[in-house]
């Protein structure tokens, strides 16, 4: 069809039953978040209609059964009391029953249109065309039908529609054939139902373009990269990347034998890590993904790679916390953990990625840095990216280079494992290396990895790890320690996921007229002071926008840049930030309006 | 050229008191290490923390002293990137059976083949000799303020429940069977365990040497009479023969039965091993035909500095 998407999943903490919504934006041109407005909502329960009828926006339309109509609140029992009683005061103030037709009314009063339809006479016509009986009972298919009556009536051909079809029930030929009749019949009955005003008849195709998931870019980035082995424990919303890594764990390597990934469930997150630290002495690329509550597991042995100088990577898909917090909702909380994670002094690197696309490349990176610089590096992803289903460029594997900066292939006479040099990195030997032998140990060391107390020695060691976050600021390019989106007046600092939303605010701004500048922190930590000092030298406003409670960007900020957040944008919901309400908060913002915290709220 | 036992030493000052057990452990394993001739840099000694903790840094083969209960973890994986190579695995009662309980269990699941050694003295030794998980429930070693709350763990006990497929023990004064048995447990094919008995001299004055030796009950008969005797001395026969359910159940139970043998008899030697259940590494295989001959840490992952691993199918497949 040609068109670029962004789509987002949203779903409780359950197996099934809770409510779930999937929302997905489509354009011509490139779009990186949702907006608050719904055009167009297909429902196929009662939940959804009481939870988002209110998203629609007055251009828009409802597909719904007509079954539902009498349906009130007591029914649907997955509606939470809380949000009952929000509902049932609206409901109260506007003088309308408890039912879907009480909701449906209001959105028709606002100008939405309505289209009813008896999912269960779809079926059961169905059943007589087809003669087949079976058809009539088979409810599992209203997700399909929901789907083909929306693309019916925004007429978009129906080839995709059944190619998908036939994709997803590639190993069931018989159910993809039922699930194509019932898809035909719908899209066609659209037809027959009053017009909608969008349509999306396609346009031209991008070439290069792929439809990635959230943790596509993790994934494919650490089989390019080289990553070998995976230890995990299971999680939300982490796990996924390990999944993927064990499906694809043969893999072609060009001109030689096929490689793999070994993937290793572990018993618990303190194994992962163990387990990857382990491997990573051998000389492996080795990584571990998980989120907060995992994360916190693995705080000691985080330290144990940092005075070992052992390179890792740790893909931490944030959620909501504190504690096991909205399991399966965004957040952005965990930052000044991952910059503080692990007792004592040692130098880490904290790297975050904005979307899926960058996140390929931004695991290459991460994987060099901690080769390079012989440290533990923690890739900051979370639930937004993670539950995102977008079109982006082809993702290219020869931009992502591969420096395992000095690790040994052979040892000749005498071998010191952390021995001093010039610029703090020691050579690295692996176990089993021939010639190689070291020592390591979680206490303070000599030259060789045996413990050492000494106090001389102890500054010395000290000095050469702690060396390490100058001499990445060094070596690191500019443009990989942040991105300048323009900085003007005032200029927007962020870090991670809120990056999409962020540019489809500007350039909302921007066609006003409005210019507001936007510094996009990728290398956390150790943070890159000069060059973001540099880029607002003309700034004077400074707005931080981030998806947690305490602004933790903003504190990091502050500390290094030694200036003082103007403004925050903050949300901590656990639902993703949509660009409309990133818009109209800077627009309130610039028009001095608004709020020293501006604290987002939308989204069901 | 040959290595001998001394090739085995590091010169690396050994602050261990004297007259622990912890010394005979060290010498069995060098004099096994030396014996089956494995090369230096073709095995890693991984130790978790406390006395036992520091044994990688007298050996001289790489050497991880890890976290305190968490060195099976760092050893599985060092052993599936690398599986060449020759893991041995040292730590405390207390680290293996308390701190680090949940991974003793999974690892004996997993059956990673490489060797486990417990320098099991029923005390906290580095943090002056509180109670450790082997202690029996009333004792009070000397620096216990009353006498022990918690009841013990059976370490063979618990291997045999969590799947390990070579389950033995050692008595530290013994070194010459010790050195015997860590052979047969480096050799056995499968997660081999290790109990060893292992005096402290500064913190437990229960179970000392004297009283290992049987010197208390000497005084009561009159013959001198060591409390530990050898199980392969009996007709006792650790080993599953045939891939048969009914005799691993025997063989599990008689095993079982053994570990509980305590007081004035305590058996050494091996109480159970079975090679007919697949090796982790074998599992991975299954899964990944060329994964032993080309693991983790052999892969040659990039040409020039630019990555050589094929995505072009994957990305294919997403194109739209």
């Amino acid at each position: 069809m040609g068109y670029q998407i962004f789509g987002k999943r949203e779903f409780y903490s359950n197996i099934k039953g809770e409510h779930s919504y999937f929302t997905v934006r489509v354009s011509d041109q490139k779009i990186h978040s949702n907006v608050n407005d719904v055009t167009l909502m297909a429902s196929f329960d009662a939940e959804t209609i009481f939870r988002h009828f209110d998203e629609v926006s007055s251009d828009g339309g409802i597909i719904y059964d007509s079954e539902l109509e009498n349906v009130d609140t007591e029914i649907v029992r997955t509606l939470d009391s809380t949000f009952k009683e929000r509902l049932h005061k609206y409901l109260e103030s506007k003088n309308k029953p408890f039912t879907i037709s009480g909701v449906l009314e209001i959105a028709k009063e606002k100008g939405v249109t309505l289209y009813p339809v008896s999912f269960k006479k779809i079926l059961e016509n169905l059943a007589q065309e087809a003669d087949n009986p079976k058809l009539r009972g088979l409810i599992r298919m209203y997700n399909v039908i929901g789907v083909s009556l929306s693309l019916g009536l925004i007429k978009m051909p129906s080839d995709s529609l059944l190619n998908s079809i036939d994709t997803i029930f590639s190993k069931k030929p018989q159910i993809a054939e039922i699930n194509k009749q019932a898809a035909n019949y719908s899209y066609n009955y659209a037809s027959k139902l009053e017009n909608f005003e969008h349509s999306l008849t396609g346009t031209t195709k991008q070439p290069y373009t792929i439809l990635v998931q959230g943790h596509y870019g993790t994934s494919i980035g650490k089989i390019v990269a080289g990553c070998r082995f995976q230890s995990y424990y299971p999680i939300t919303p982490a796990s996924d990347e390990s999944n993927y890594l064990e499906s694809n764990e043969i893999l072609q390597i060009q001109d030689d034998r096929p490689g793999s990934t070994a993937v290793i469930q572990t018993e618990d997150e303190i194994s992962a890590i163990g387990m990857m630290i382990g491997a990573a002495l051998t000389g492996t690329r080795s990584s571990t993904s998980t989120s907060g509550p995992g994360f916190a597991l693995m705080t000691e042995a985080i330290g144990w790679a940092g005075i070992n100088e052992v390179p890792i990577v740790i893909t931490l898909y944030q959620r909501s916390g504190p504690s096991t917090g909205l399991p399966t909702r965004h957040g952005q909380d965990d930052l000044l953990f991952a910059v503080n994670a692990g007792a004592g002094d040692f130098p880490k690197i904290v790297y975050a990625s904005g979307d899926i696309e960058e996140s390929f490349y931004d695991t290459g990176r991460c994987f060099n840095y901690a080769d390079v610089f012989q440290l533990p590096v923690i890739h900051m992803m979370d639930k937004f990216l993670s539950s995102s289903v977008v079109t982006c460029k082809r993702f290219e594997p020869n931009k992502i280079t591969i420096d395992r900066g000095k690790l040994l292939d052979k040892v000749e006479g005498e071998y010191k494992r952390f021995a001093f040099t010039d610029d703090g990195i020691s050579p690295r030997s692996r176990l089993g290396l021939d010639n190689g032998i070291f020592w390591n140990t979680g206490d303070e060391s000599d030259e060789y990895g045996h413990i050492s107390e000494d106090p001389v020695e102890r500054i010395m060691m000290m000095d050469k790890r702690m060396s390490k976050l100058d001499l990445a600021l060094e070596r690191i390019p500019d443009e990989e320690q942040a991105v300048s989106f323009g900085a003007h007046e005032h200029t927007i600092v962020s870090w991670g996921s809120t990056k999409g939303p962020i540019i489809d605010a500007l350039s909302m701004l921007k066609k006003e007229g409005i210019d507001i500048g936007f510094i996009q922190i990728k290398l956390i930590h150790p943070f890159p002071t000069d060059y973001v000092k540099s880029l607002l030298k003309d700034t004077k406003i400074i707005i931080d926008i981030e998806a947690n409670y305490s602004g933790q960007l903003g504190q990091i900020f502050k500390q290094n840049i030694l200036k003082d957040i103007d403004y925050f944008i903050l949300k901590y919901t656990g639902r993703g930030m949509t660009s409309t309400e990133i818009y109209d908060s800077l627009k309130k913002i610039v028009e001095n309006k608004a709020d020293k915290r501006e604290v987002l709220t939308h989204g069901a | 050229m040959a290595l001998k036992l001394a090739d085995y030493k590091t010169d690396v000052h050994n602050d261990w008191c004297p007259g622990c057990g912890d010394f005979g452990i060290v010498n069995a394993l060098q004099m096994a290490l030396a014996e089956m001739g494995i090369e230096r840099d073709k095995a890693t000694i991984f130790s978790g923390i406390g006395c036992s903790g520091k044994t990688s840094h007298f050996i001289n083969t790489y050497g991880v002293h890890t976290l305190h209960g968490r060195v099976l973890t760092f050893a599985q994986g060092g052993k599936l990137a690398n599986p060449e190579m020759t893991v041995v695995a040292v730590g405390g009662d207390g680290d293996g059976l308390g701190i680090g309980a949940g991974h003793f269990v999974a690892a004996g699941r997993r059956n990673v083949d490489m060797t486990y050694i417990i320098f099991d003295n029923g005390v906290y030794g580095l943090t002056k000799g509180q109670a450790s998980p082997t202690l029996k429930l009333g004792e009070q070693t000397k620096s216990l303020p009353s006498p022990n709350t918690n009841y013990d763990v059976n370490p063979i006990g618990l291997a045999i429940a969590s799947g390990f497929t070579f389950v033995a023990r050692g008595y530290s004064y013994d070194v010459k069977h010790l050195k015997d048995l860590i052979i047969k447990a480096v050799k056995h094919k499968g997660l081999a365990f290790l109990d060893v008995l292992q005096p402290c001299p500064t913190y437990n004055d229960i179970n000392t040497r004297d009283w290992y030796a049987g010197v208390d009950l000497a005084q009561e008969s009159i013959e001198r009479h060591s409390r530990i005797y050898k199980l392969e001395d009996t007709q006792f026969d650790p080993l599953v023969h045939y891939d048969d359910e009914i005799e691993v159940n025997e063989k599990l139970s008689q095993a079982l039965i053994k570990s509980l043998e305590w007081g004035t008899k305590i058996p050494t030697g091996v109480f159970y091993q079975n090679e007919l259940i697949s090796t982790y590494t074998i599992r991975l295989k299954d899964k990944i035909p060329n994964y032993l001959e080309n693991p983790p840490a052999k892969q040659k992952i990039s040409e020039d500095g630019f990555p050589i691993t094929d995505v072009s199918k994957i990305l294919d497949s997403l194109q739209v």
